[in-house]
């Protein structure tokens, strides 16, 4: 069960294990050399210490960095073998049966993708514009100082919260009831300081050479932003919004009171419908369903094709942004 | 022409240029001369008001092109930079094409038919001395020129839009010697259509090319002088001590 994932210590502690005895044989390894070191003269021990020192350090953070990329091995392995299983082309396009112990998984990719581009839609661009105001038009005044600390704020807010906030005011009060709409507004909230301070941050790397060349042949400062700054941003910026997709197709909270339906086989048929989300598929399955050890295959192979659509999402992007490299380049 | 009457200018409250008054005529070179920090950029950007970038500062005094105060309201600040041109100290094409570069004015001014553009294009870089350099390969990255080449480009992007006025703020001091005495050639042939103003710290550069020169001096205007009598004669002690390398 991949909650139940993080508690096992089983699984951890050979890795652990193996870890501690690293740790000691670094150890061991220093004291003899420290020991060989005594039959030297002093200029060459201070300089051999030094060297030592050093690789022993780089050594440990090797070690500590290739920990942490074995870890992201091991989660993705330990899915992709429990899950690939049951992945077929009926998995991907049918939609569940028998109280979700059986059949596939399609209206919820459907409502994952709808989702995907409902917040986008409505995140992007005003996520960038307001991006480029605080960077390139509102100076350093006292009000800009406030919205930066508020977007902030905004971001570290809990996502349970978006949520709650999304029911109170999209669902219940401007009436759209539970539905995609509803979802990707509270979702778009969500990802906006993200894609808001990744913009910000894109421009500010831009030098200011280019605006000052810009200016002095009598460019305004929009033209300045949407013909030289923003083209040479934008990979950058697409990077933000790479991070706003794979948050936005994994969060659970703000669509739980926002969007998600437990169980509806049926595909949307306009942004007032509820849909179905992956990532609420697979919390629902795996603890509130009919019958959670019947569909726990089901609940792995939902995973799987989770973080495959993330990763894809990733390649499109990585694509797109080689590809606007190069144009700005050129051109 | 170029006048100013009075012109005190601070950065927050550092008086960074004291009640300079002088005068340029037009198709003249003028060039300024003075240890770093005296204020001859500063003054420099006053004439395409560069310095409202700036947060925090302040000016007194009036600047007059062709007998227009520059800095009364009614002045558009776009149209005031269409008539004076700049060349930064460092080459800053744009990451675009070589054409695009030198097209950019145009654009961004609204000229929109594309012959016009094309034919504006080639004159710019003609009058730069780099169409021959470039002529073959206007499609390819701005970036792929030399330094040297691509401060060329950078005033045949500044001549594109047709200036009346040429700003230079030390348009030579990335550059090596051989590209140096190339931009230096062509301000020589580009006084005779433009009233170019350079900032510069190369001593030798101001006596070759300008007709006349200011020496500046902790925000003060010591001596504006021919550059000829500056160099040979100079009135003042100061600039006479500048000239000669005795501090600076």
């Amino acid at each position: 069960m991949v909650l139940r994932l993080n508690r096992n210590p089983g699984i951890l502690s050979p890795i652990l294990n193996n870890f501690v005895t690293l740790f000691f044989l670094f150890c061991n390894i220093k004291g003899l050399i420290l020991q060989r070191k005594k039959l030297r003269n002093f200029r060459e021990q201070e300089f051999m210490d030094k060297k030592i020192k050093q690789k022993i350090a780089f050594g440990f953070f090797r070690a500590l960095s290739l920990l942490v990329v074995g870890i992201l091995f091991w989660i993705l392995g330990f899915i992709i073998y429990n899950g690939i299983g049951v992945i077929s082309w009926e998995f991907l396009t049918t939609a569940p049966t028998d109280g979700m112990t059986a059949g596939g998984i399609f209206p919820a990719i459907v409502g994952t993708f709808c989702l995907i581009a409902g917040s986008i839609v409505f995140a992007f661009p005003v996520g960038l514009m307001s991006g480029i105001y605080i960077s390139e038009y509102a100076g350093n005044g006292w009000i800009i100082k406030f919205i930066r600390i508020m977007t902030n704020n905004l971001g570290s807010i809990p996502s349970i919260v978006f949520g709650l906030f999304g029911m109170a005011l999209f669902v219940n009060t401007f009436g759209f009831g539970d539905s995609i709409i509803a979802g990707s507004l509270t979702l778009g909230l969500l990802i906006l300081p993200l894609i808001i301070r990744t913009t910000e941050e894109a421009l500010k790397a831009i030098p200011g050479s280019y605006r000052t060349g810009s200016l002095a042949l009598g460019a305004s400062r929009l033209q300045t932003v949407t013909r030289v700054v923003l083209p040479v941003a934008f990979p950058n910026i697409m990077t933000g919004l790479i991070l706003a997709v794979g948050r936005v197709s994994g969060e659970t909270a703000p669509i739980l009171f926002t969007v998600a339906a437990y169980f509806l086989p049926k595909l949307p048929s306009g942004i007032f419908d509820q849909v179905m989300a992956l990532p609420y598929h697979l919390y629902v399955i795996a603890t509130s369903g009919t019958d959670i050890e019947a569909s726990r295959p089901i609940a792995y192979g939902t995973a799987l094709v989770l973080i495959i659509i993330v990763l894809l999402m990733n390649l499109l992007a990585t694509v797109l942004r080689r590809y606007f490299g190069k144009r700005v380049k050129i051109n | 022409m170029i006048e100013t009457k009075n012109i005190n200018f601070y950065y927050g409250n550092f008086h960074a240029l004291k009640n300079i008054s002088m005068q340029m005529e037009t198709h003249t070179v003028t060039a300024f001369i003075g240890p770093s920090g005296c204020g001859k950029s500063t003054f420099l950007r006053l004439f395409n008001r560069m310095n409202d970038l700036i947060a925090n500062t302040r000016l007194t005094g009036e600047c007059l092109i062709d007998g227009k105060n520059i800095y009364e309201k009614s002045i558009q600040v776009d149209e005031l930079r269409k008539k004076v041109g700049m060349v930064f100290q460092k080459p800053n094409p744009f990451p675009k094409s070589i054409f695009e570069n030198v097209a950019y004015g145009l654009r961004v001014n609204g000229v929109s038919k594309q012959s016009f553009i094309a034919r504006r294009v080639e004159e710019s870089l003609r009058a730069a001395a780099l169409w021959e350099e470039v002529k073959d390969k206007l499609k390819k990255s701005a970036f792929e020129l030399s330094g040297g080449q691509q401060q060329r480009l950078c005033i045949a992007r500044a001549l594109a839009i047709s200036p009346s006025i040429l700003l230079m703020d030390e348009p030579a001091s990335a550059l090596d010697p051989i590209s140096t005495s190339k931009i230096e050639e062509l301000i020589y042939l580009l006084k005779k259509e433009y009233t170019i103003v350079i900032v510069t710290h190369n001593m030798q550069q101001a006596a070759r090319i300008s007709d006349k020169t200011g020496f500046f001096m902790l925000g003060e205007l010591v001596e504006f002088n021919d550059t000829k009598k500056m160099f040979l004669n100079p009135e003042k002690e100061q600039t006479q001590n500048y000239i000669t390398g005795r501090f600076g």
